[in-house]
């Protein structure tokens, strides 16, 4: 074998061995450097799948939402301002959205209850999955059912079409009837025609889908009313110029384009995981002191290890070799455990351990798994970020301490 | 076994192992990448603006809606009532003029 290599290897068996012997604060330095780059790596992966989950989903959102703003909060908006909006050269269609939320006492959640408002578009009601088929298997027939058992058309009246999380929290399904109390007190009884399909809880886990009628029933919203409008333009290049025409024409509306639905995410999830380190920030910094403590102040008998190691023949290049390994062996065993480990918490446990920090708190959560999206970039940083500072922590005060006279090192002196 | 050769080998059974995760990775993005076009297709479908993350009050629900004055709109003294408003930032400027 090349001398080099073996030469590296004997060093390395020596380390480990020096490791051994200080088992318990190595073991502890080892755990607790793991877990930083568990919490570090955890917080990553889930922000920034996260992230951009939400940035391809929310690019079917509308370009231009409408609201009608009095005294600073939203109010309806008045239907006979669609045509004002429509005559604005550039806007290709208009429509009226009617939502809202509703209170359940019972379960103590807040709903979204919405009204689609036009038939969906013929591809995405013929979303299959693709599945290989056993014949042999009574479920076979399953495998044609949409992803969501729902089309998009409006339910008739009476009937309402419930998000998963919904139907989990009040354990109904379809057939079923679900009691409102509409504004004025009469108790709507409304039946459950369908489900939306449990993959598709990032969106539609507390929706509640109704017909406009019962809706306005509900709500007690005049005809003359919608809760806000979508505009669709027919240069996507426009948008911002239109929401800037919208603006101008009707002065107490406030449009929102799409790109600042995509740009809210982006923060959100920014500072949400900045706020998880801030969180952690103590943890990080008490290893910190601790793994620079550990990396760069030698201890008397770490000093008079390198001092023996001198007198018996040692160059100094080969322990500033033996640190080296020292803090690479300690650093990469933490940075490969320590990402297995985040990549299991947020991919195949749901972020168990810091969930309710990060998806916020309230009555009805979305289930969902996220799709992992993990790139070199992330990995690259967050090795950047551990192992290089403390390899690089644990080589310059052992320079210092190896050019040291042997003798002195041993007597515990020539500090 | 010297202890190099077993450091060696737990480094390498540990790099094969994140090689294998992020194959799954990798795997897992392309084969959800349908459910994803479905669930964009239900985003435009039902004209939804948000994600259905934080339901415990309208502000927090539909984030991307709220009024610019979310955490004083209830009374001008008020305190956050929800620790998702807290975690959350307001709405980003408009940037139509």
């Amino acid at each position: 074998m090349n001398p080099w290599i073996e030469k590296q290897r004997y060093i390395i068996d020596f380390t480990i061995s020096s490791l051994l012997r200080r088992k318990v604060k190595n073991i502890g330095l080892l755990t607790l450097y793991t877990l930083i780059v568990f919490i570090l790596a955890s917080t990553m992966f889930f922000t920034y799948s996260i992230k951009k989950e939400a940035k391809m989903i929310l690019q079917g959102s509308p370009e231009i939402v409408v609201q009608k703003i009095i005294a600073g909060r939203h109010d309806l908006f008045p239907v006979d301002h669609i045509d004002q909006i429509k005559a604005i050269r550039g806007v290709a269609d208009v429509e009226g959205r009617l939502w809202g939320y509703y209170y359940d006492s019972l379960v103590q959640a807040n709903y979204t209850v919405l009204t689609p408002s036009k038939p969906v578009d013929e591809s995405a009601s013929q979303a299959r999955t693709t599945v290989v088929v056993d014949p042999n298997d009574p479920h076979a027939a399953d495998v044609n059912k949409p992803l969501y058992d729902y089309d998009g058309t409006a339910p008739e009246a009476g009937g309402i079409v419930i998000g998963n999380g919904v139907a989990r929290m009040r354990e109904i399904g379809v057939g079923d009837f679900m009691p409102f109390m509409a504004f004025d007190g009469q108790i709507m009884n409304l039946k459950v025609v369908g489900t939306l399909s449990s993959q598709s809880e990032l969106v539609s886990s507390d929706l509640i889908l109704v017909n406009g009628d019962d809706f306005r029933k509900l709500f007690g919203i005049a005809p003359t009313f919608v809760t806000d409008v979508i505009v669709s333009v027919k240069n996507p290049s426009e948008v911002s110029m239109v929401a800037g025409k919208i603006k101008k024409k009707l002065h107490d509306s406030r449009p929102i384009i799409r790109e600042e639905i995509l740009r809210t995410y982006d923060s959100i999830f920014n500072w949400r995981g900045g706020m998880m380190i801030v969180v952690f920030s103590a943890a990080v910094l008490a290893f910190v002191i601790f793994a620079w403590d550990k990396a760069s102040g030698l201890s008397a008998g770490e000093r008079r290890e390198i001092g023996i190691l001198k007198a018996v023949g040692w160059e100094t290049a080969d322990v500033i070799q033996m640190k080296f390994w020292e803090g690479a062996m300690v650093s990469l065993t933490a940075f490969f455990t320590g990402v297995i480990l985040a990549y299991i918490h947020v991919f195949f446990t749901g972020s168990a351990v810091f969930e309710p920090a990060l998806k916020g708190w309230s009555a009805l959560y979305p289930n969902f798994a996220l799709t992992p999206f993990v790139n070199a970039e992330q990995l690259t940083t967050l090795f950047f970020l551990t192992v290089v500072p403390y390899t690089v922590a644990t080589i310059v005060p052992t320079w210092r301490a190896a050019t040291i006279d042997p003798d002195s090192a041993m007597r515990h002196t020539g500090e | 076994m010297r202890n190099s050769s077993l450091f060696f080998l737990s480094l390498t059974g540990q790099a094969i192992v994140l090689g294998l995760l992020l194959m799954h990775a990798s795997l897992s993005e392309t084969s959800r990448l349908s459910l994803l076009e479905h669930k964009t297709a239900l985003v435009k479908n039902l004209r939804l603006t948000d994600l259905c993350l934080f339901t415990e009050a309208r502000y927090t629900r539909h984030l991307s809606q709220a009024d610019l004055n979310t955490a004083f709109q209830d009374h001008p003294l008020s305190l956050e009532h929800f620790p998702s408003g807290s975690f959350t930032q307001p709405s980003l400027e408009n940037k139509a003029p």
